[in-house]
């Protein structure tokens, strides 16, 4: 038979990937949208005691991971406008920056992590278990939120890495850059997440 | 038969020949008409074994007292029951299939969007699948929850809630993709000169569809990951001894589940209206009002979570509000009944297989339509909340409904898809005894539930014997019925008669093409230039 090779018929559409990676961002958004509900509720039940919880979370961890994460989001875009100029050395360097600070960004939150853990300090724990209601539950949500922020920021740099790789290789060229583009959309995402988180956890004290 | 030639046109999608021949060929194919045979074997096996599940709870349910297994046990099958029927069957039921199959050559393109994510998507959901039927087994016993995972009984239970909660996220997750795919291939990939309003109504109930898929999954994702947070970490989001708020999670959960019956519903609707113009030869009388229903309903059903709720603490004014919205849904299904009924009026009408489906479908349908209206009346949802009354409305709609939309869909398609011809007679009578068995079955619900009896018990008063009884035997006159009709289909893809191209006269795009498809759909470039129904 001689039509049967539907398969390596390249089928591109780059609108329609766009469109794609947009909707998939908007269900990203209302999957922590249930999170950011759940947390109004029960700050709004329990406003003291998550006052007093959140003077544990280090600001200045927060912060850093804050600028860690607006210059990645600022290096990635800029790696897209590289490509599109053929400049394929500038896009790798910008992109392994990005990727550098997802990576300090996931060391941070281990030494964050690690000392609320050390101070007995997560849910479930002895100490967490005495604390009040709204104590327990903002520690509850603090791990939880950022937990899952931590895991997309991992589904980020695999992204990531899979497009460094296709920039090396020449497959994303200027020409051809969608997935560098959704790439991109999916750390502002990322991004946009922890703005929100930053504030709600650590700043509101 | 006999006499006729036995082998199929070759080319056709079902012998295609890509890197890999047989069972791989399958599993590793991107084309759209292959993932849609894929999801019809997974859910016509799962289907069969939610009913046999169903079966053994009405064989339990046939006398009072304990006949074969006790409470427990009973529990679990309710349980599993409704996980698969829900998250299994109906959910990705119609779009997964026939979405799959027919959606793209309805719009004239060769294949979904993202033909990669397509089969990407089904594996997902085997996984999800392959996770749920664990839960039954592994651990200790089998959940005892009921679908809905109500906390904090299912952060409390020791049985095993965590993989059966991780099966409905995963599968939620195939279902957010797919939605995502249908509606890129809508926006990106109709044929040349199909405007919005030329496209066909099926296409249409697909798209409202996909909206819901997209908007509604993630937020029933989260919740689900917190009961999985609770067990494992104790938390406390929902478990009041922490803190937390137990009807917080049936908020989440409801604003989720209810317009997850829309999922199921909405392409049923789209499948009766594809047929009805169909057998009777006339075009759809309210083109628009059908399509724009379809996305008003998708609309309104994100605001009626709450009637599932009248019971479990809410102010007087959200009550009111949520039994308001809940008759305001209504109009837009009554908008959609009383256009099929018109355009059935005066047309040629040809009673066959599947017509026979979409009439019991719009029966079924007008009853548990109208018995959702009694529930979302407050005064009478304080009486039969959590009776049989409601374990009889869900299943006029949802078995009644999107069960015999899907029957519909196979037979009206069966001969597109496999290129073969069922056997009519035997066909028809398969439907008298699944339509028979079906009212028999779960019209004594109603009854019963008015009496007064509790749903979710594994045994009853001797007031309930009747009912029950008669109920029971309706379960196995439908599970015959339902038998006979997997047979002939079965049968029938294999050694039917060869189908024609256009056997019933149909006038939407997939009846211009050769029965089975071949691979690309079309081999010449499609425009189009009238509206799809276009009957003189
Ligand atoms: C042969 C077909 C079927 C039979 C015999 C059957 C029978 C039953 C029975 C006896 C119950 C338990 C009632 C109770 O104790 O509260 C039940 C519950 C249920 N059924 Fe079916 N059913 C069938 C098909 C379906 C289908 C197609 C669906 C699709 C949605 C479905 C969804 C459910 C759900 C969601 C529940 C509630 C489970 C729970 O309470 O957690 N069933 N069914
Ligand atoms: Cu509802």
């Amino acid at each position: 038979m001689d039509h049967n090779t539907l398969e390596e018929h390249e089928h591109r559409d780059d609108v329609g990937s766009k469109l794609g990676m947009w909707i998939f961002i908007f269900t990203e958004l209302l999957l922590f949208g249930g999170l950011f509900l759940v947390y109004a509720v029960l700050r709004a039940k329990y406003f003291q005691d998550f006052h007093v919880a959140a003077h544990q979370l280090n600001v200045f961890i927060g912060s850093i991971n804050t600028l860690a994460l607006l210059v990645s989001s600022m290096t990635i875009a800029m790696s897209i406008t590289a490509i599109q100029k053929n400049q394929k050395k500038v896009a790798l360097i910008l992109l392994s920056i990005t990727f550098f600070l997802a990576f300090i960004f996931l060391v941070n939150k281990y030494f964050e992590w690690g000392l609320k853990i050390h101070h007995h300090l997560y849910p479930g724990s002895d100490l967490v278990l005495t604390l009040t209601h709204g104590e327990i539950l903002f520690f509850g949500l603090y791990f939880f939120m950022t937990g899952l922020h931590a895991l997309h920021i991992i589904i980020g740099m695999s992204l990531i890495g899979v497009v460094i790789f296709k920039v090396k290789n020449d497959k994303i060229r200027s020409d051809n850059f969608q997935l560098l583009e959704n790439a991109g959309l999916y750390w502002h995402l990322v991004d946009l997440i922890w703005i929100f988180l930053f504030p709600l956890l650590y700043l509101i004290t | 038969m006999g006499s006729k030639p036995v082998a199929l046109p070759t080319g056709s999608y079902l012998d295609q020949q890509g890197k890999y021949k047989g069972i791989l060929g399958w599993l590793t194919s991107t084309d759209h008409k292959r993932i849609a045979i894929l999801y019809l074997s997974c859910i016509a096996i799962f289907f069969l074994v939610g009913a046999t599940l169903g079966g053994i709870m009405k064989l339990e349910l046939l006398k009072a007292g304990q006949q074969y297994f006790g409470p427990q046990t009973y529990n679990g099958f309710f349980t599993v029951h409704g996980i698969i029927m829900i998250f299994m069957v109906v959910i990705p039921g119609l779009s997964a299939v026939f979405g799959n199959f027919f959606l793209p050559i309805m719009i004239g393109a060769k294949d979904v969007a993202f033909p990669r994510l397509n089969l990407f998507s089904w594996y997902i959901y085997l996984a999800g699948s392959a996770i749920a039927i664990y839960s039954q087994f592994g651990g200790h016993g089998a959940p005892d929850t009921g679908w809905t995972f109500y906390a904090p009984y299912s952060i409390n239970t020791n049985t095993n809630v965590i993989p059966a909660v991780l099966a409905a996220f995963v599968l939620g997750f195939s279902s957010i993709l797919t939605g995502l795919n249908f509606i890129v291939t809508i926006h990106r990939m109709r044929a040349k000169g199909m405007t919005w309003f030329k496209m066909p109504l099926f296409p249409w109930s697909i798209y409202a569809t996909a909206w819901i898929q997209v908007l509604a999954t993630p937020i029933i994702g989260i919740t689900l990951l917190m009961v999985i947070a609770e067990r494992t970490l104790r938390i406390g989001f929902f478990d009041p001894s922490l803190g937390g708020d137990p009807i917080l999670y049936q908020h989440l959960f409801w604003i989720y589940s209810h317009p997850a019956v829309y999922i199921m519903i909405l392409p049923a609707m789209g499948v009766i209206t594809e047929i009805i113009p169909t057998f009777c030869q006339r075009n759809v009388f309210g083109y628009k009002a059908i399509a724009f229903s379809s996305m008003a309903i998708a609309g309104v059903g994100y605001l009626v979570w709450g009637h599932h709720m009248f019971t479990s603490g809410m102010s007087n004014f959200a009550r009111i509000a949520f039994s308001f919205l809940t008759f305001v849904v209504a109009i837009p299904s009554a908008i959609k009944v009383f256009n099929w009924i018109t355009t059935m009026y005066k047309g040629s009408i040809l009673v066959r297989t599947p017509f026979l489906y979409t009439l019991s479908f719009i029966f079924l349908f007008m009853i548990g339509g109208l018995t959702g209206l009694t529930l979302g009346s407050l005064a009478i949802n304080v009486h039969v909340h959590d009776t049989y009354y409601v374990v009889a409305h869900f299943h006029y709609i949802v078995f009644g409904g999107m069960g015999f939309a899907f029957f519909a869909a196979i037979h009206y398609w069966f001969p597109k898809m496999f290129g073969r011809m069922y056997k009519e007679r035997l066909g028809n009578i398969a439907w008298g005894i699944v339509f028979g068995g079906f009212n028999l079955l779960y019209f004594p619900m109603f009854v019963l539930g008015l009496q007064g009896m509790p749903r979710r018990y594994f045994d009853y008063l001797p007031e309930y014997s009747t009912g029950q009884f008669i109920s029971s035997i309706g379960a196995f006159v439908l599970i015959t019925g339902l038998i006979l009709m997997v047979y002939n289909l079965v049968r029938s893809a294999r050694k039917g008669e060869l189908a024609p191209m256009n056997p019933w006269n149909g006038q939407t795009l997939e009846w211009t093409i050769a029965s089975p498809p071949p691979l690309e759909n079309f081999d010449r470039e499609i425009v189009i230039t009238e509206s799809p129904y276009n009957y003189k």
